[in-house]
């Protein structure tokens, strides 16, 4: 490898510059060579990432204002909307973020890491435009049908509960689309391959990708097996529809679909430990086998949402959280150590070699890219990782199931874990693949900790009152006008006034990550040469 | 670095402070694994899953029948329902209320069947806070031994409409 980010400085390059370099595949006059990095860009690949970057952006958005609707409607003491529109928003900011936003993020993610860090083209221009259209028209249909109030049925859709039948087949072109784009990144990797772009093993952020493209397609495939049959239940052609089979083949594709989440999220910690600190893997194998475990266990922690549920047995509820689930959180475990590691084996050879932790202070916290990067690593290992394992017991399931402390839970592990991940890692894809240089960046560079410390607060506050029994998904604590009265411990409001507070925070923190990201894709000074180092 | 192809020989065993934290990790993972049926097995709360199907009309006719020769009271035209000690008690859920209100007696145990007539409910018990999920076609069986004394509301906590967050119910348990 002879390229590296000249931003960083001391990087080494691990190759020696001697050895012969692939040749990319590009097609003539259809690629560059990136000013700052040094990589071939493919322009059709280029493209597809910054369309479905956009898309994503849009998305969060749209799911952010939901999501400050939302929890200024939970935090009592202003309990903003009407039931009806607090149910409508909830189910809007499920798809908008978890679906929408986060899936348009990981095709971008897998259309980089299958060209830019492979010196390839993309396979297939066509698929990716048919992917993308039937993902924009899909989700359009879904948003369109739930703010119609067609879909008043949660992201989970529970059976019998129905929607609109568009509203099921939205989210089937969705996930086609989704479906069509990670085939074209696996087309992409063969052809690479093929054209021999790369010499031995791929880097890891690609092993990675592949990791989150290989569940991705296992998860595809239980969607269909869902989404579709309960389409044609909507349309009146199958006249039931099981609850508890509906519920156990959702989760077969709500829960992996997490695990392409934190696969992608734990690759763009690599990619993100390499460009911002030039952080060196320590054991390749180590992280790569740990990537392999997401795929060989994560399907089992499925179960984890079925624990209270009738119809499964006892057995088959301690086998499912026991060992195999405890092998995907020894994967965690394992990047936990890595990730964090290749930055101090990087900075301590830059020379930051003081104490115990003098590394760590001379880390480049002012980089949104850094600071973004190692946030979303430490609420996600910490606060994520500890209340996952927790809620997937058997017993303390009991306690915790359709209560606020599952949101709590998730807030940290896809919002301050995979979510952040992406917006710092935008820090460098605007730069370099719009080739735009970011205004305001003093907002970028505080944002990072703006968004964290108010996704803390929400992930707090949830996580408190549910452990009082405040219940997910519900518009009323007081049960105004039920027929048996009902309430909860009095300090639920200071928990669910956090909730409303920290909503404020991590919404301003949004809008700190929207705002320049627009900024700099329209009216951003254009870069010829390198961008500006953060 | 993660982005650049790595050299030819890069499958290596881990070592040092890695291997350490790996054989850790593992450690753990292997104390919770056994930590499951062990919790199972030992613990006094779990969530057996003992369901049976049944169609929601006939389960909704075995509620009449239990409310009809158990009925001790009336709350609010409500029948307040008392079970024989060691035997069944029915909850039914409908949008939006769970139907009848039960009594039960501290220290006896009690076959708890809860079903729903129509779509997904949850049944949340207060302040204890215990929550199971209720479904239309089967009757969730939850075998109950009131610990304490009181009124205890029911709430739904499964999303189920637009009076989801009115649908209640209550427990009485008394000496
Ligand atoms: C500004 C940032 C955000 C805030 C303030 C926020 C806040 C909330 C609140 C208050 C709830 C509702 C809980 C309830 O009443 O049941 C919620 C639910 C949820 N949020 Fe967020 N959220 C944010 C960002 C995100 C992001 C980025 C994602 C996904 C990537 C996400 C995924 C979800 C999901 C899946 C639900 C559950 C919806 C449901 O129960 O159907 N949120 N969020
Ligand atoms: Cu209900
Ligand atoms: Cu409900």
């Amino acid at each position: 490898m002879t390229t590296m980010d000249p931003t960083v400085e001391g990087a080494v390059a691990e190759t020696p510059a001697d050895a012969a370099e692939p040749k990319g595949n590009h097609l003539p006059g259809l690629s560059r060579i990136c000013g700052t990095t040094g990589f071939t860009v493919d322009l059709t690949a280029q493209k597809f990432i910054q369309l479905n970057a956009v898309a994503a952006v849009v998305c969060l958005l749209i799911g952010g204002i939901a999501a400050l609707l939302v929890a200024l409607t939970r935090w009592p003491a202003v309990h903003l909307l009407p039931a009806e529109w607090y149910y409508r928003m909830v189910t809007l900011h499920g798809l908008s973020m978890l679906i929408l936003w986060i899936i348009f993020f990981e095709i971008a993610v897998l259309y980089f890491a299958g060209t830019v860090l492979l010196k390839s083209r993309l396979a297939s221009a066509t698929a990716a435009w048919i992917s993308f259209i039937m993902m924009v028209v899909g989700g359009g249909m879904v948003a369109a049908m739930v703010l119609t109030g067609k879909a008043d049925v949660m992201f989970t859709s529970y059976a019998p509960l129905k929607a609109h039948q568009l509203y099921y087949l939205g989210v089937i072109l969705f996930a086609v689309g989704t479906l069509i784009g990670v085939i074209n990144f696996f087309a992409t990797i063969y052809i690479a391959k093929r054209d021999k772009t790369y010499k031995g093993s791929v880097p890891l952020v690609v092993f990675g990708a592949i990791t989150a493209g290989i569940i991705a397609v296992a998860t595809l495939l239980h969607g269909a097996a869902i989404y579709i049959p309960t389409w044609l239940w909507a349309l009146g052609v199958i006249p039931n529809m099981d609850p508890a089979v509906y519920r156990l083949v959702f989760w077969g594709l709500g829960h992996p679909s997490q695990q392409i989440n934190v696969a992608a999220m734990v690759s763009v910690w690599y990619l993100l430990s390499a460009i911002t600190v030039g952080g060196k893997v320590l054991n390749q194998g180590v992280s790569r086998v740990a990537f392999l475990f997401y795929i060989l266990f994560i399907n089992l922690a499925s179960a984890h949402h079925l624990l209270v549920d009738p119809g499964v047995s006892a057995g088959w509820k301690i086998w499912n959280t026991s060992y195999a689930m405890y092998l995907a959180v020894l994967a965690s475990m394992i990047h936990g150590y890595t990730v964090p590691a290749s930055v101090e084996v990087a900075l301590r050879k830059q020379g930051h070699d003081k104490g115990l932790f003098g590394w760590l202070g001379a880390a480049p916290w002012g980089n949104p890219g850094f600071s973004g990067f190692f946030l979303s690593l430490l609420i996600f290992g910490f606060i994520g990782g500890i209340t996952g394992v927790t809620l997937g017991t058997e017993q303390i399931n009991i306690i915790a199931h359709n209560t606020l402390r599952i949101p709590g839970h998730f807030h940290s592990t896809v919002v301050g874990g995979t979510t952040l991940a992406f917006m710092a890692v935008t820090y460098y894809v605007v730069p370099l693949i719009f080739r735009r240089e970011f205004p305001l960046r003093a907002i970028c560079k505080l944002q990072p900790y703006v968004f964290a410390l108010g996704i803390a607060m929400v992930s707090f506050g949830m996580s408190f009152a549910g452990s009082y029994g405040v219940s997910r998904r519900h518009w009323d604590i007081e049960f105004t006008g039920a027929t048996h009265a009902a309430g909860y411990d009095a300090s639920v409001h200071v928990w669910l006034a956090l909730v409303g507070i920290g909503g404020i925070v991590a919404f301003t923190g949004l809008l700190m990550y929207v705002l320049p990201v627009v900024g700099a894709v329209f009216f951003g000074k254009k870069i010829d040469g390198k961008m500006t180092p953060w | 670095m993660g982005i650049s192809a790595p050299p030819a020989d890069w499958f290596k065993a881990p070592s040092g402070t890695e291997r350490a934290w790996i054989g850790l990790a593992l450690l753990w993972c292997i104390v919770l694994t056994l930590a499951m049926p062990y919790w199972h097995f030992k613990g006094k709360q779990n969530s057996t899953g003992e369901a049976y199907a049944v169609e929601p009309a006939k389960f909704a006719a075995r509620v009449q029948s239990f409310v009809a020769s158990n009925k001790v009271d009336e709350k609010n035209g409500i029948p307040v329902v008392e079970a024989a000690p060691g035997g069944d008690a029915y909850l039914q859920a409908q949008m939006w209320t769970f139907y009848p209100i039960l009594k039960f007696r501290k220290g006896q145990t009690y076959r708890l069947h809860i079903s729903s007539t129509d779509i997904q409910h949850g049944f949340s018990l207060l302040p204890i806070n215990m929550n199971f999920q209720v479904l239309p076609g089967y009757d969730h069986v939850l075998t109950i031994t009131p610990t304490m004394t009181g009124d205890f509301p029911i709430i739904c906590n499964e999303f189920c409409g637009i009076g989801h967050h009115q649908m209640t119910g209550k427990i009485i348990v008394t000496e």
